[in-house]
């Protein structure tokens, strides 16, 4: 029952290590987040979860009838070109491209789901507007809009909430965690923000050169690292 | 302007002024129809190259001599096709150099071998006609009418099939990737589908011209459009009206083909710009 099962991973660019022994598992319904410093390799995970990257050693296995087109990913930075023309309704569908395999077009039941995502996320009004025109938040729930379109079973984010101000940081990480308790997505979540982490997630994977740590909040919070977060937040 | 009209008439009871106009609509809009993701996808300099490439292609089918020149242009310029692609994504050799060396050396041979082998006494003619387009597209058989149409269709139907994924994969290619679309497959049919057009609008407006029918439309319809499939529409209308006009005028006032078509585009895109301009001042 693991819809994600990584064993020792190392993880690099053509041969050039950038974090090695990461252990981690994600069962149905967890919201896992993953936390480290800047450059401690957290993107590279993600993708190598993705199959955009391959792992240097070790091995990750999707499980529990888990396929690729049932993965929804929201990327750290879409470079998007400045001047690329796309509708917010172009972008939102084009989530749905591998929802009904093989097909090549939009089924009826795509576009719902798109229509539905949009409305979700509170960007149906901007359904007709173009992509590039839109504010930085606004982007980011339209890729995250995208992203529900593929998530079936799992949403991957990666740092979601970066660049937003904190009302729209808010609201980001509100609408994710009724995502997971209300329908049940499984959520895997980067982010720097370990205030965050210890107040959303159900599992933390802290990513460190060497010693990585794996396991549930309450687990987290007994280490040194999840101690000093602890007595800050007592303080 | 009754003489004008007139004088069309009388030019299109000629067969080779019907195929010239079938061929130059089908290439336009299948060359617009590329343009979109080629553009987009920061591409287009494959699309220049190749043009470079189909020109050698073409002075080595000359000499071979086959039975049309098409079956030895075609396989070499998306032979050529999948290697600048090849290239451009590596990302430890540069992409720009090779592709410079590549379009320069098919420019060099081309030229060498139709020195060196061309039985014509107007050997500069032949270059230039055959960089410039300023005849062949008056001289089309029937056979390559038929071959244009197919390919068309050919052109036209790939991109409709697969018109969602080359958006996905032209919007971001690492989400595509992702969720289960192989976009280094699409990539591919791209280059490879490009390559073809590039032979077929050889005919039209000559190899170094190619890159324009390719590029203006999409450029030209971009500064008005904001969505993808508007951009698609207007730009394979913008192109199919360009060349139709373009190749009407040059009938009419005896200019080279493929350098008319290619000012018309000129001018469209200069309007164009100008009302975005325009829109944009208001606001
Ligand atoms: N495409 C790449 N090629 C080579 N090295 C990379 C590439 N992307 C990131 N790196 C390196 O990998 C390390 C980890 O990057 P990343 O996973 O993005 O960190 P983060 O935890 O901040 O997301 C960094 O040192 C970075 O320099
Ligand atoms: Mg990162």
């Amino acid at each position: 029952m693991l819809l994600l099962n990584a064993q020792e991973l190392c993880l690099g660019y053509e041969g050039k290590r950038v974090a090695s022994s990461i252990t981690f598992c994600v069962r149905p319904g967890d919201y896992l987040f993953i936390v480290g410093e800047n450059g401690s390799g957290k993107s590279t995970l993600m993708k190598t979860v993705l199959g955009l990257l391959s792992p240097i050693e070790g091995e990750i296995t999707l499980g529990d009838g888990l396929k690729h087109n049932e993965i929804g990913y929201l990327p750290q930075q879409t470079v998007v070109q400045r001047d690329f023309p796309a509708s917010v309704r172009e972008v939102v569908l084009s989530g749905c491209l591998k929802r009904s395999g093989p097909c090549l077009f939009y089924t009826r039941e795509d576009k719902e789901c798109a229509a539905t995502n949009m409305e979700k996320l509170g960007i149906s009004a901007l359904s007709k507007h173009c992509y590039r025109e839109l504010s930085g938040g606004q982007q980011q729930r339209v890729l995250l809009a995208r992203a529900l379109c593929a998530a079936r079973k799992i949403l991957l984010l990666d740092e979601p909430v970066a660049g937003l101000d904190p009302k729209a940081a808010m609201d980001m990480y509100q609408i994710i965690k009724e995502l997971n308790e209300k329908h049940g997505l499984t959520i895997v979540m980067i982010s720097h923000d370990v205030s965050a982490a210890i107040k959303y997630a159900s599992h933390i994977l802290h990513i460190k050169e060497n010693s990585s740590f794996f396991g549930n909040k309450q687990d987290y919070l007994e280490t040194d690292m999840g101690k000093n977060f602890s007595n800050i937040g007592e303080r | 302007m009754d003489i004008m009209i007139d004088k069309l008439i009388l030019y299109f009871e000629y067969p080779f002024v019907r195929y010239a106009l079938i061929v130059s609509v089908l290439i336009s809009l299948c060359a617009s129809l590329l343009g979109v993701p080629l553009v987009l996808k920061r591409f287009s300099f494959i699309g220049d190259g190749l043009s470079h490439v189909a020109f050698g292609a073409f002075a080595v089918a000359v000499i071979l001599n086959p039975i049309n020149i098409m079956l030895i242009i075609a396989p070499i310029t998306v032979f050529c096709a999948i290697l600048l692609l090849r290239t451009g994504q590596n990302s430890k050799i540069k992409g720009d150099a090779s592709l410079a060396i590549l379009s320069v050396s098919s420019l060099a041979i081309g030229y060498l071998l139709m020195n060196v082998f061309s039985t014509s006494p107007n050997i500069s003619g032949d270059v230039c006609a055959t960089l410039f387009g300023s005849t062949s597209i008056l001289t089309l058989s029937l056979l390559d009418v038929w071959i244009c149409i197919i390919m068309s269709i050919f052109v036209i139907g790939i991109f409709l099939l697969f018109y969602n994924r080359i958006f996905s994969v032209t919007f971001d290619e690492s989400f595509a990737t992702a969720t289960g679309t192989k976009a280094s497959h699409y990539n591919l049919l791209i280059a490879v589908v490009t390559a073809l057009v590039i032979v077929l609008a050889m005919n039209l407006v000559g190899a170094l011209l190619v890159s324009a029918l390719i590029i203006f439309p999409a450029i030209t319809a971009m500064r008005i459009f904001k969505s993808f499939k508007g951009v698609v529409i207007c730009a394979v209308i913008i192109s199919v009206v360009c060349s139709t006009t373009g190749l009407l005028i040059s009938i009419l006032a005896g200019t080279p083909v493929g350098s008319t078509i290619v000012v018309t585009h000129l001018c469209i895109f200069a309007i164009f710009t100008g009302v975005k301009q325009l829109t944009r001042g208001r606001i």
